[in-house]
């Protein structure tokens, strides 16, 4: 890709990037949040069409209109989120849109598909049901979908974000495997640690324009990061011992019933101290969206009961815990955090407006909302096109966070409750983000981090507690543990009880 | 990527809301002229019977604009339960239970009654039954997961045989046994003055309520809580709900209020522009309300004007006949912009693309200006007027370059 030039209202995407990826080579693009990396791979896979620029395959100029065309020349891209039918099994899912006439031989499909996943080391079944399936075989089931289809090029991106650390070992050897085997493999990420173990070379990209290429084995995690975000940066979080203060938030015996009508949460015990920050480990789905829900009144608690400064909050509205000073820096962003067809200034207020000086008697202030949207804007470095009258949905996804904990902490809560805070997003938006939570800390304010990312909670938390299928296995120190104890917690395994 | 606060950001013009109705009423109209055509008629002349039977005299403009009052409150209605995200077909069983409350009041309340006091009961009253009725569909939603499609569908059958029981049992005219007696001018929405200066029109002080109504729901939609609430439900019920917003009570508002107000418009309909109620007819009027919504934009100003378009159609199709063309003509016009309308995507994308090819052409002139002045300052850096006049200056270097065979 030569020189690729796109332009969207406000901001230009990416100018005059050319990336250059070689026969058996992985290939990493690094950059911020609306860096453009995304915009460039959509270009590749023709999601969106260039203003200008050349993109060649094999040393021929080629015209991407579409994806069937990317297809066509081997250029295969394996989604965030994954595209399967869940009641399908592998064969079906993988030869879907390429049946091959009208009868097709699913065995013929099936040994094809199971020479294929041999010679790669991806150890699938072809008569599996997606949905029997762990989340890392079904992203092997999408790789096996490119392979299938003879993609040379095949683009990941962040294909980690959803996977636990061993099944992230795995990926990176199948990686390895792929590109030993002559494809070429772009690696879009923000996890600087998987560029280093498997990345020849990165690209660097910053706010759409190239910084440039580095070999990977020469340069080392710091610079790059430094590269990417235009400063220095430090991993660790600078923070004192925390001062634990009076003990904000007290659940006991707290239990909840997931979306299947099983308990989510069982018989669960936790408190957290103002001036602390609780990590909860635990692998995705072992009941911590029930616990938060609860916690914030989204979900009816099934039998137990949630203090939150002394007072029992466990039948109350969401309003009214709001208004007790509960803030939520919700999951899913997109869904819960934001109204994505309305300007910032509604976001901004939308736990407020019905108060003053926002609202009187019923009728809307708008000068004080912009007022306050402007000063959330810019002191948490909210970047839009057209500031405070932006849509939320025009945001990139790190400025959309940023504007949602924006929201949360000028509102001041005693708790904070913050979910996957910095799902997708780069160092330079994590940095800013975790510092925020450690200020708010240093305040005196609770916290309770809910993170899939290991490195996170060990980061930030003064205590971890690790939940396992809705129990809470243990709390233990931060300081007096490590990633391995807390990995077995994770897996459901007590102290006393490994072997 | 400076930050512009407050500021828009140089950038090719977008198709508003206005510009993508007004060309699904330019295509519906083009569409009506072919039909025309095709049976081998005049199509101006067309029009302009049309033009001619609504808007020719001032009983006629009186008769388009007391056609419309009823769309233009229909159309508020649909608008209001869409801001929610609520679908309201109900609006036809909304208008019967708002006609039949009137009516009945019409015969009950004493003729001695003072005027302000009647007309301010009937359309408290109307309004009310109307919330009620309404409500009803938010309730089963808000309690049952009921879908408001399924439930406001049905509410229209329970409204319409309300209607067939109650005018025989209240308010029948034993002349004609079908229909309800007609009411007394002093119990209509009908105003003397109004009737004098539009020569015995169907003009009534309804078509003020409308207006008073497009005021009161671009007020509450746009600068009060309540608005902000209902429109949040709208667009996103997950953050609405995270946010501590009550989603099910702002379901069961909406849907009253949306209730109200075609309630509101029955009452006109049946108690001002025309003075009777007929025993199993469903008023079309309910589904129109839909086309006006959309064709508005769902804004109240936009829902007003396109409420006259479709009154001057449905008026004046009424002189087509004169000319031969059949009437129906009108209504395949109403449905061909109703049609382009729901493809507002495509036509929206049609001008966008049109202003940007126009906006890069303005680029480069503006470029080649700034090259020849020796202006070294980024484009986006440019403030609106000097981008302008550069790109003025930048045209004429541009033609003559042209010219020059460079």
């Amino acid at each position: 890709m030569l020189d690729i030039w796109k332009e969207f209202p406000g901001i230009i995407a990416n100018g005059g990037i050319t990336l250059q990826v070689e026969e058996g080579e992985i290939h990493a693009i690094l950059g911020e949040n609306g860096a453009g990396k995304s915009t460039l791979m959509s270009i590749l896979f023709g999601l969106y069409h260039a203003d200008k620029g050349i993109i060649k395959v094999r040393g021929k100029e080629v015209n991407i209109k579409s994806p069937n065309d990317a297809f066509d020349l081997g250029i295969g891209m394996v989604h965030q989120h994954f595209q399967l039918v869940h009641n399908f099994t592998v064969a079906e899912n993988i030869i879907m849109g390429k049946e091959g006439g009208f009868v097709y031989d699913i065995r013929k499909a099936s040994r094809k598909i199971k020479e294929i996943s041999e010679r790669y080391g991806l150890s699938i079944e072809p008569d599996m049901v997606i949905e029997d399936i762990t989340v890392g075989m079904q992203q092997r089931v999408e790789i096996l979908k490119m392979l299938y289809r003879d993609a040379d090029i095949l683009i990941f991106d962040e294909p980690t974000a959803v996977l636990t650390p061993q099944e992230i070992d795995e990926l990176m050897q199948i990686m390895k495997n792929l590109a030993a085997e002559g494809k070429s493999i772009i690696l879009i990420t923000h996890k600087l640690d998987e560029i280093k173990a498997v990345a020849k070379r990165c690209t660097i990209i910053r706010r759409g324009k190239l910084i440039g290429v580095v070999d990977v084995d020469k340069a080392s995690v710091e610079e790059m990061a430094a590269a990417m975000v235009g400063r220095p940066v430090s991993f660790k979080v600078d923070k004192a011992p925390s001062r634990p203060g009076k003990p904000i938030l007290e659940i006991e015996n707290l239990s909840v019933m997931n979306s299947k009508k099983v308990l989510g949460v069982k018989n669960l015990s936790l408190t957290v101290h103002g001036g602390e920050i609780i990590g909860l480990a635990g692998v995705d789905g072992n009941g911590q969206t029930e616990l938060v829900e609860a916690i914030t009144g989204l979900r009816k608690a099934e039998s137990g009961t949630i203090k939150f400064n002394g007072k029992d909050i466990t039948g109350i509205s969401i309003a009214e815990r709001n208004a007790m000073g509960l803030g939520h820096i919700p999951e899913d962003r997109q869904k819960r955090g934001l109204i994505l067809n309305a300007p910032l200034t509604s976001n901004m207020v939308i736990k407020k407006f019905t108060e003053a000086p926002f609202s009187n008697h019923g009728i809307l202030n708008y000068p004080e909302i912009l007022g306050y949207t402007e000063k959330i804007i810019e002191k948490f470095d909210v970047r839009s096109g057209e500031g405070a009258d932006s849509l939320a949905g025009k945001l990139s996804g790190g400025n959309q966070q940023k504007a949602i904990i924006g929201r949360e902490i000028t509102a001041d809560p005693d708790l904070l409750i913050a979910v996957q805070p910095t799902r997708g997003l780069d160092v330079g938006a994590i940095e800013y983000i975790h510092k925020q939570l450690v200020n708010e800390r240093d305040r005196g304010k609770a916290i309770l981090l809910v993170s899939f990312e290991l490195d996170e909670i060990f980061n930030l938390s003064d205590k971890i507690a690790v939940i396992s299928g809705g129990e809470l296995i243990d709390i233990v120190d931060t300081a007096d543990t490590d990633e391995h104890s807390v990995g077995l917690l994770m897996a459901g395994i007590r102290k006393g009880e490994e072997k | 990527m400076s930050k512009r606060a407050g500021n828009k950001p140089l950038e090719a013009r977008k198709a508003s809301p206005l510009l993508v109705s007004l060309s699904a009423v330019f295509l519906g109209i083009v569409a009506g002229c072919i039909f025309i055509l095709c049976i081998g008629k005049n199509p101006f002349a067309g029009f302009e019977r049309i033009l001619f039977g609504a808007l020719s005299n001032t009983r006629r403009i009186g008769n388009t604009l007391g056609m419309s009052t009823q769309l233009i409150l229909i159309g508020l209605s649909v608008a209001f339960a869409f801001k929610t995200g609520l679908f309201n077909i109900g609006a036809s069983g909304q208008m019967l239970i708002g006609g039949i409350t009137g009516s009945i009041l019409a015969f009950y309340l004493p003729m001695s009654m003072p005027r302000p006091v009647y007309l301010f009961i009937v359309i408290v009253a109307a309004m009310a039954t109307g919330a009620f009725w309404g409500f009803l569909s938010g309730l089963l939603k808000a309690r049952f997961n009921v879908h408001e499609v399924v439930s406001t569908i049905m509410l229209n059958w329970i409204a319409y045989w309300i209607v067939y029981d109650f005018i025989p049992r209240f308010i029948i005219d034993p002349t004609i046994s079908v229909k309800s007696k007609p009411i007394e001018t002093a119990h209509t929405l009908r105003a003397d003055w109004i009737t004098d200066i539009t020569s015995f029109s169907t003009l009534n002080y309804g078509f003020f309520l409308a207006i008073i109504m497009c005021i009161v729901v671009w007020f509450i939609l746009q600068k009060t809580t309540l608005g902000f609430n209902l429109k949040a439900v709208g667009s996103n019920r997950f953050c609405a709900e995270y946010a501590g917003i009550k989603v099910n009570r702002s379901i069961m508002i909406s849907m009253a209020i949306a209730g109200a107000l075609a309630s509101l418009a029955g009452l006109t309909y049946y108690c001002g522009y025309s003075n009777i109620m007929e025993m199993g007819k469903m008023p079309n009027e309910g589904y129109d309300g839909i086309a006006v919504a959309l064709l508005g934009n769902c804004s109240p100003i936009g829902i007003f004007f396109s409420a006259i378009f479709f009154g001057i159609l449905k008026m004046g199709r009424g002189s087509l006949a004169a000319t031969g063309i059949p009437t129906e003509i009108a209504d395949t016009i109403i449905a061909t912009i109703i049609y382009f309308t729901a493809t507002n995507v495509i036509l929206a994308s049609f001008w966008n693309k049109i202003f940007r090819s126009g906006f890069s052409k303005k680029e480069g002139a503006a470029i080649a200006a700034m090259k020849q002045k020796g202006i070294a300052k980024p484009i986006e850096q440019l403030s609106r007027e000097e981008f302008r006049t550069l790109a003025k200056e930048g045209k004429t270097l541009v033609n003559k370059d042209k010219k020059e065979g460079r």
